[in-house]
């Protein structure tokens, strides 16, 4: 069973995001990146399941810019046997012409079993999972936090978390899942990892030819809000909290 | 372009839920702009109901597929389903609420119909005949805008964004057709746990009371709950107290969990870590109470109360059941 995780760079959780003054991307100075959170946690259970012997082998896929390779190499420090570098040529590329990008790739990669994060952390579009499962013709399923197979199985098993409710779902291979928090805690890449990385093999490609259905007008820092107003300290300042609830947020 | 826009709408099988009116509200909107018409889809147990009730809120025809293979809770069925009855009438833009299940289907429609995505608009405005979309990104640290170049185009509409249709207009036509077939990649669910009590979804809710780690322990998280008890909302967390154990994931409000746009938004002991702020930012109103008055949740708080929220809680609690009488 090969796995294949999509794998996104963006800006750390705790980074100032800046858009530049021509609206056409954000400052990257001082900024740190990362993995996507949820594409680590598919990287954690994409190698905890190679450990077990039911993956055979795994490989990172990503379309971004060349500094991604920071990420890729990250990747396979932690244990992921190869990357497969999309390296982005164009400044903003929407989620459609992602999601074709990324299905020709894997259709090269012969991929199983394709993990995707529920959404990708910076642009929030929680799309492309969803249009790769149909691009592909992959069985689907969303919000994973629990994923189980055989080794040599014909499918997989995933509990799904949707509103509260949680699903024990059969998938068939090809599968595609998205990942939702609880499905593995990502490790800390070994020293013995980290050098194990440089020798993996790190292909780099042109994304292909896909084109936007949308285009960038604007990237631009959200309106700022009004100053507050502070109604005091402690219990005292209930009586006027209510008469604001009631009488100018009108939702009493 | 004249316009063939059609809205999915979102039920819980029973009705239609608020951000499916929100979705024909904004399709009124755009129709009247672009000339055109609306049209809404409904999928699965209870449709044909559900399609009833939405009959006189704007659209021209209700589409409703029930049955067969969109008989599971399962999202691609219902997504082959709702690009099929787009493919029919020639969708020029189709409309999702996005809300958990309504951003899941919004990308295998688009997948399968090869269409372009903006998933979680909070704005649609017409220039030139051209869709101009706005969206909070980076959690809402920044905004992005974009035009709609290719058709067919999925729109996903942030709740509360939004105004709902007014109901009492035309009795739309309601057209059955036949569920899609079975697809052997088609997944099965096996067992299916459904909580015992049905609560509003975070991001729909129009009234959010969140907790951090100000409240010092699980135990007092119910503090938390009778506030959002007495005002009629919905319960979050910080990052913090997921992080700890104290509260399910599904809670959390921040970057690496539910974005929210509410009424209303309450914070109680949160300090407001950036990726907690960026969850939260474009609440209508923000109340934060916190015993240190340095803590930047006040930096973008509407209104603020510095001090116990032992002491401050229960105080508002009894004062807003009081008011109610």
């Amino acid at each position: 069973m090969h796995a294949v995780i999509c794998m996104k760079r963006v800006p750390d959780t705790t980074a100032n995001v800046k858009p530049l003054a021509n609206g056409r991307g954000i400052e990257s100075q001082g900024v740190e990146f990362i993995i996507s959170t949820y594409d680590e946690m598919a990287i954690e259970r994409a190698i905890q399941l190679q450990e077990a012997k039911v993956v055979t082998k795994t490989t990172v896929l990503c379309l971004g810019p060349k500094d991604a390779t920071k990420e890729l190499r990250k990747a396979l420090a932690l244990g992921v046997d190869e990357a497969v570098h999309l390296v982005e040529d164009r400044e903003f590329r929407d989620p459609s012409s992602t999601a074709e990008c990324l299905a020709a790739a894997l259709r090269d990669l012969k991929a199983d079993l394709v993990f995707c994060g529920w959404k990708a952390i910076d642009d929030d579009s929680a799309v492309v999972g969803g249009m790769l499962a149909e691009k592909l013709g992959f069985s689907y399923a969303s919000f994973v936090v629990k994923l189980d197979a055989a080794a040599g199985a014909k499918s997989v098993t995933v509990h799904r978390e949707v509103e509260g409710a949680t699903e024990v779902v059969e998938m068939p291979l090809p599968a595609l899942v998205t990942v939702q928090k609880g499905l593995a805690e990502p490790r800390f890449a070994s020293l013995k990892g980290i050098m194990a990385s440089k020798k993996k093999p790190l292909a780099e490609k042109p994304p292909g030819g896909a084109e936007n259905a949308s285009d960038l007008v604007a990237l631009r820092p959200p309106p700022a809000r009004p100053a507050g107003r502070m109604l005091g300290q402690g219990a005292a300042a209930v009586p006027e909290l209510v008469r604001v609830l009631r009488d100018e947020v009108h939702v009493l | 372009m004249t316009a063939i826009i059609l809205v999915y709408l979102e039920s819980d099988g029973v009705a239609l839920r608020k951000p499916a009116l929100e979705g024909l509200g904004a399709a009124a909107a755009l129709a009247a702009s672009l000339g055109g018409e609306v049209h809404g889809v409904v999928t699965g147990a209870g449709a044909a109901a559900v399609a009833q009730s939405a009959a006189g809120c704007g659209a021209k025809t209700i589409h409703v597929v029930v049955g067969g293979s969109v008989a599971t809770s399962l999202p691609s069925p219902h997504g082959r389903a709702v690009a099929a009855v787009s493919k029919e009438i020639g969708a020029t833009l189709i409309l999702f609420p996005a809300t958990v299940r309504g951003r899941d289907l919004l990308g295998l429609v688009a997948g399968r119909l090869g269409a372009g995505a903006a998933a979680d608009a909070t704005g649609i405005e017409v220039a030139g005949g051209v869709v101009r979309v706005t969206r909070p990104v980076y959690a809402g640290k920044a905004i992005q805008v974009i035009d709609v170049k290719a058709t067919p185009f999925c729109i996903g509409l942030r709740p509360n964004s939004f105004p709902a249709v007014a109901a009492g207009g035309a009795a739309a036509a309601i057209v059955s057709h036949a569920a899609p077939d079975a697809a052997a990649s088609d997944a099965t669910v096996k067992e299916s746990k459904v909580p015992e009590k049905k609560t509003v979804d975070l991001t729909e809710a129009a009234i959010v009371v969140s907790g951090g780690r100000g409240l010092k322990g699980p135990e007092h998280f119910h503090l938390v709950e009778e506030l959002a008890a007495a005002l009629g909302g919905v319960v979050g967390a910080s990052r913090a107290v997921v992080d700890a154990g104290w509260r399910p994931h599904g809670e959390q409000v921040g970057q690496t969990g539910k974005t929210v746009s509410p009424k209303l938004y309450v914070a109680v002991g949160i300090s407001g870590a950036i990726q907690h702020l960026a969850g939260m930012s474009s609440a209508k109103c923000i109340v934060a109470i916190n015993k240190d008055a340095e803590a930047p949740i006040f930096k973008i708080a509407d209104y603020g109360i510095v001090g116990d929220a032992f002491e401050i809680v229960p105080a508002l609690v009894a004062a807003l059941r009081a008011a109610k009488n």
